[in-house]
């Protein structure tokens, strides 16, 4: 058994500025992320420095992310990726003093193998710890390393379409799919057009590289609907014009992005009229793609506010912010109980109060 | 004076389309709007290639900045007023599609006119009044959090005065079903 630090387990501590002084040794947080097809690892200091932001996806031989089979390489790889993190972070397990898992939402049996590692390593460091939002923490993170206070976030990947910014306590939602994700609009077709997702190449990023070569906009349905979208008639119409084979798949390709992505800026940029926040920030795995960057830039120049990029890194599904937003809870006294930790799959991002924003 | 301009992010087909169709609905659901007996701007003039539609400028306050300073009867009130209004559009066949308290403008008279029908469209589906009332619910949860509840409750008891309790219990059904459909919502399974 490892030295366990002085304090009893899952008791709340104090805030960091009151610690004990017997800790000279900087505290650190380690956030386990693993909602979806990635298993990742971050370890970070309390004073937000990223020491570690180990990432393992899970890439189907066909089809999209089968949640069990997820769930296995995620239990298969935690043990490296965690060794590797503490590694890299140069940190020893003992100097941990908070471990941070996504609680939700996300997949089921991937959340649950997350959240195992998770409560192993709290209780055998006996260490608190802390159950995070997904949203939550892609926001957080991004606020982090992009330098935005108060932004309008759009945050878009294959799970979530949202338009949130910070109002009274909460990251209220003010735009948001009716149905699925335009991630996973992109993914299903991108498959539909028969191409496969390889290490390090998603399908979104090869949508976008045909999308380069088209020329013609075809015709497909832009549904907003007051501040909220829908993908799935969208998705539909779009494979519908694929099987027919009238047009190429790179004017195809062309088209989705073009109205997907303008339906997106357009309620982006509606938020940001109506909060009159100084900052858009784009975070979430689509927003690697250029053309929504651009776009996106666009309304905040027309609004003159600054433009807040997310690096791809941090963008995607990673430890890092699962382990930064870890230490915003800690250090207002929000740790979770082992036996009410159990996983939320369906939780949502304005049910999550946060207290360390704002006042 | 409502000129849609143009938006740099969007490729200059889309664009035009866009804005083309709805300057040229934007009128005619004004229109429809004031049939069904809900107040609406007087439409002056309409120019499609300029995508520019002249209207009476309305007097008054965006319901948006007074709602939650108003003493809580008289929100009530409005509230109940606002649901007979969207029952009157919708038993006429009018989706407004942005029903914000921010379209809404309550004039010194205490008249309450419907603006921005720009996203509308002609529904008498329970679907399309589904999403509508949803609309109305999100708008006011983001934006009203401290009365959403009670407030979104005034609004139905309005709505179904309007449009007659079988109608109205099946679109409050069909609202269930569209947060069902959402994504991580509790209550599916």
């Amino acid at each position: 058994m490892l030295n366990l630090p002085k304090t009893s387990k899952n008791q709340p501590r104090k805030k960091l500025e009151t610690l004990p002084k017997h800790r000279s040794v900087a505290s650190y947080c380690l956030g386990i992320e693993s909602t979806a097809d990635d298993f990742s690892v971050g370890i970070l200091s309390f004073n937000g420095k990223v020491l570690a932001n180990v990432i393992s996806a899970y890439v189907p031989d066909k089809g999209g992310i089968h949640p069990r089979e997820a769930a296995r390489h995620h239990a298969e790889v935690a043990g490296k990726v965690l060794a590797e993190a503490f590694q890299r972070a140069r940190v020893k397990p003992q100097d941990v003093h908070v471990v941070a898992f996504s609680q939700g939402p996300g997949l089921g049996p991937c959340l649950r193998t997350g959240a195992t590692a998770a409560r192993a390593l709290a209780s055998y460091l006996g260490v608190p710890l802390v159950g995070v939002n997904h949203c939550v923490a892609h926001i957080e993170i991004g606020k982090l390393v992009a330098g935005a206070v108060d932004p309008v976030t759009l945050y878009v990947s294959g799970g979530n379409t949202i338009v949130s910014a910070f109002e009274a306590g909460r990251y209220r939602i003010f735009g948001e799919t009716l149905d699925i994700a335009v991630g996973n609009c992109l993914d299903v077709f991108a498959r539909e057009a028969g191409l496969h997702e390889m290490e390090g190449m998603p399908l979104g990023a090869l949508v976008e590289q045909l999308a380069s070569r088209g020329q013609t906009l075809i015709p497909l349905p832009y549904t907003v609907k007051g501040m909220d979208l829908s993908f799935s008639g969208f998705l539909t119409a779009a494979v519908q014009l694929l099987r027919e084979g009238k047009h190429s798949v790179e004017d195809l390709c062309f088209s989705l992005q073009e109205v997907a992505f303008s339906m997106l800026t357009e309620v982006t940029e509606r938020a940001l009229a109506h909060t009159e926040k100084p900052e858009v920030l784009l975070t979430g795995g689509v927003a690697a793609n250029k053309r929504l960057q651009s776009m996106l830039e666009s309304i905040a120049e027309e609004h003159n506010v600054r433009f807040c990029m997310v690096p791809k890194q941090y963008a995607l599904d990673n430890g890092a912010m699962i382990a930064w937003t870890g230490i915003l809870a800690y250090q207002h006294h929000v740790t979770l109980p082992l036996e009410k930790s159990f996983v939320k799959r369906k939780w949502r991002l304005d049910e999550v109060p946060v207290p360390w924003v704002g006042g | 004076m409502k000129r849609r301009l143009s938006k740099k992010y969007r490729v200059p087909k889309l664009d035009m389309e866009i804005r083309f169709h709805r300057t040229i609905h934007e009128p005619q659901h004004i229109h429809r709007a004031k049939e069904a007996g809900v107040p609406t701007p007087t439409i002056f003039l309409v120019d499609t290639v300029g995508t520019t539609i002249v209207m009476e400028f309305i007097e008054g306050k965006q319901v948006k900045h007074i709602l939650d300073d108003l003493p809580p009867e008289e929100r009530l009130h409005l509230c109940r007023h606002i649901g007979d209004l969207i029952g009157r559009l919708h038993n006429h066949g009018i989706i407004h599609s942005d029903l914000t308290t921010s379209n809404m403008i309550l004039t010194p008279h205490g008249r309450v006119v419907f603006v921005d029908f720009g996203l509308s469209e002609r529904s008498m589906e329970m679907e399309a009044r589904g999403v509508d009332l949803h609309l109305m619910k999100r708008a006011l949860q983001s934006t009203h959090f401290k009365y959403a509840g009670q407030c979104f409750d005034a609004v139905i008891e309005g709505y179904t005065q309007a449009i007659g309790e079988s109608v109205a219990r099946e679109v409050l059904n069909k609202i269930g079903e569209i947060e069902r459909r959402g994504r991580y919502v509790s209550e599916r399974k």
